[in-house]
């Protein structure tokens, strides 16, 4: 077991994700190079940057889909380096996904139940038997995951086939289904992609809420300037696989680097 | 009443085939492999009640009477489940395992070659001339009800492979682990990325379907009382048949495939003028099915995105 040293900001406030020169190279591509990363517990951070920047390949580096070819990463001071992914979702990393990716033949709350597998224990002879503590652990299940289906407003929906829900539903559900793993920090991949103004609203305040109710640090990419301006405090721009502008969301949004590499000159 | 009498017979063939059919679908949808070698568990499963059944009435000889002898039956038949359950996780870890990832051929190879050292380990220790398994205290007869004949086996076997069938649907609905296996069919990726340990459930499916197996081994045993090295092979073909007629990957089409081709089956041997075709039947039920639908009759069909 390898030391856990919590890491502390100059203001005293905890460190959740500290990236160190996180680079990796696919062949002779240099997809994510030296990026670093500090998120305080609580925050939103906004990680933003044109097609291609290398954004998602972060989250893969951070969920454990693929190892870092250098750099090391801390979640709370633990090093979580090459781990797999079902390891980092344990330790306490979430995600969503850019293309919604539910378990489409599971119901709504079954969805949220799969995502609560690893927070109630119940182990396989008991289920395979039937024991009381697998009907317990159960209904525990059903009632966690109906509860988390109503701080996202899905619960009418809940014996819906997921495949079956309105597209912003889906993302809410993705984010539900995250929540439910109970992260110390949740990765959300352009959570309003292909969301109207109003969806987008809307998802806004659920943000605003998790981050409020279940005291969450939440890491963002997104390509809605009004959701990132909107909500994230500190941003990270990516450009080519390289940071490009680290900052205060106002300050990188007018820096004239950032708005060179989205609009052009 | 011969009608009806085929039919019972071709229920009960029906729901041997679907319980093996459960092996090969389960491990499709979840490790997306075909696992060849699973027509071969059956046969381990007979070889074991063929091994546990001489060594328990040695030691039970000084209490042996009609119900001892039931209860050594179904010892037998539960250490070839756990026996089987054991081997199919075995050969996963060693055979399978490590070939995560690589390409579907390599993995389809491997599966053939774990069924050949199978049939051969099994001829070097047992020989190759058949040998006879009479679970003898198993054998409760014939009902006859008006005109009605049928073997109390043909009802049992029915009976076991429905509440098999069943059991197995609710621990899939209404477990945690039922819930993984589904999130894992469908998104590997996705399925980790929530904390779900994907080597751990392609374990469990495995050794859930190589117990299936050999229960139905011993279900095989009560109709026809022979075992060989090869004994696997064609039931493990025609319910890999009955799997891909369901839909494979889905478990209640294996269990309908199943069904369907033994009634089939039965059917097919009860005619005189067709009875020497019956395998060949079959299989062409195959064919002219996946010409017509080519998911099978519960597939989902994949739609590619353009």
């Amino acid at each position: 077991m390898a030391e856990i040293k919590k890491i502390y900001a100059e203001d005293g406030r905890e460190i959740v994700l500290k990236a160190d020169h996180l680079c990796i190279q696919f062949g002779g591509l240099k997809a994510v190079d030296n990026v670093n990363l500090e998120i305080k517990k609580g925050e939103l951070y906004g990680l933003i940057g044109p097609n291609g920047a290398g954004k998602t390949t972060v989250f893969n580096l951070l969920t454990g889909v693929y190892k870092p070819t250098l750099g090391r990463f801390y979640l709370c001071g633990e090093d979580l380096t090459g781990k797999a992914p079902a390891e980092m979702n344990k330790k306490g990393i979430a995600r969503t996904f850019q293309n919604i990716r539910l378990f489409n033949n599971l119901t709504v709350i079954e969805n949220v139940m799969v995502g609560l597998a690893n927070q109630i224990p119940c182990n396989l002879v008991q289920s395979v038997l039937r024991l009381p503590r697998h009907r317990k652990s159960e209904k525990e299940y059903y009632e966690r995951a109906l509860e988390l289906l109503k701080v996202f407003k899905l619960d009418e929906y809940k014996d819906y086939l997921a495949a079956n829900l309105p597209y912003g539903k889906q993302r809410k559900l993705e984010i539900a289904r995250a929540m439910a793993t109970n992260p110390k920090l949740l990765l959300l991949d352009e959570p309003a992609a292909g969301m109207n103004p109003n969806e987008t609203q809307e998802l806004m305040d659920v943000i605003s809420f998790i981050r409020k109710e279940f005291d969450i640090t939440i890491l963002l990419i997104e390509h809605d300037m009004r959701l990132v301006g909107g909500i994230c405090e500190k941003l990270t721009v990516l450009n080519f696989g390289t940071e490009l502008a680290v900052g205060e969301t106002s300050e990188v949004l007018n820096n004239p680097e950032v708005i060179k590499a989205y609009i052009g000159e | 009443m011969e009608f009806l009498t085929t039919f019972v017979n071709g229920l009960s063939l029906g729901g041997i085939y679907a319980m093996i059919a459960l092996g090969y679908t389960m491990v499709y949808g979840i490790a997306k492999m075909l696992n060849f070698a699973h027509g071969d568990i059956i046969m381990v499963g007979g070889y074991t009640v063929h091994t546990v059944l001489p060594f328990l009435a040695i030691l039970l000889s000084g209490v042996y009477n009609p119900t001892v002898a039931i209860i050594s039956s179904i010892i037998a038949i539960i250490a070839a489940m756990v026996f089987c359950m054991m081997l199919g996780i075995v050969v996963e870890k060693v055979a399978y395992k490590p070939l995560r990832g690589a390409s579907p051929l390599a993995v389809l190879i491997t599966a053939i070659g774990v069924s050949y050292l199978l049939q051969s380990l099994a001829q070097m220790i047992f020989g190759s001339a058949p040998k006879h398994v009479n679970i003898k205290a198993l054998d409760f007869g014939i009902l006859k009800i008006g005109g009605l004949a049928i073997g109390y086996n043909t009802i049992i076997t029915l009976v076991c492979s429905i509440l098999v069938m069943i059991a197995l649907s609710l621990f899939v609905k209404f477990s945690k682990t039922g819930r993984a296996m589904v999130a894992v069919s469908e998104d590997k990726g996705a399925a980790q990325l929530m904390g779900i340990n994907v080597n751990r459930i392609i374990m469990i499916t495995f050794a859930i379907g190589s117990a299936l197996a050999a229960l139905a081994s011993v279900f095989f045993l009560l109709k026809a009382p022979t075992m060989t090295p090869t004994f696997g092979s064609l039931p493990g073909i025609k319910a890999f048949t009955a799997a891909v007629i369901g839909g494979i990957g889905s478990i209640p089409g294996a269990m309908i495939g199943g069904i369907l081709l033994g009634v089939i089956e039965c059917f097919a041997q009860a005619v005189p003028a067709i009875s020497p075709y019956t395998d060949a039947i079959e299989f062409s039920i195959l064919i002219i099915l996946l010409l017509v639908k080519p998911s099978g009759l519960l597939g989902k069909m994949r739609r590619e995105k353009v």
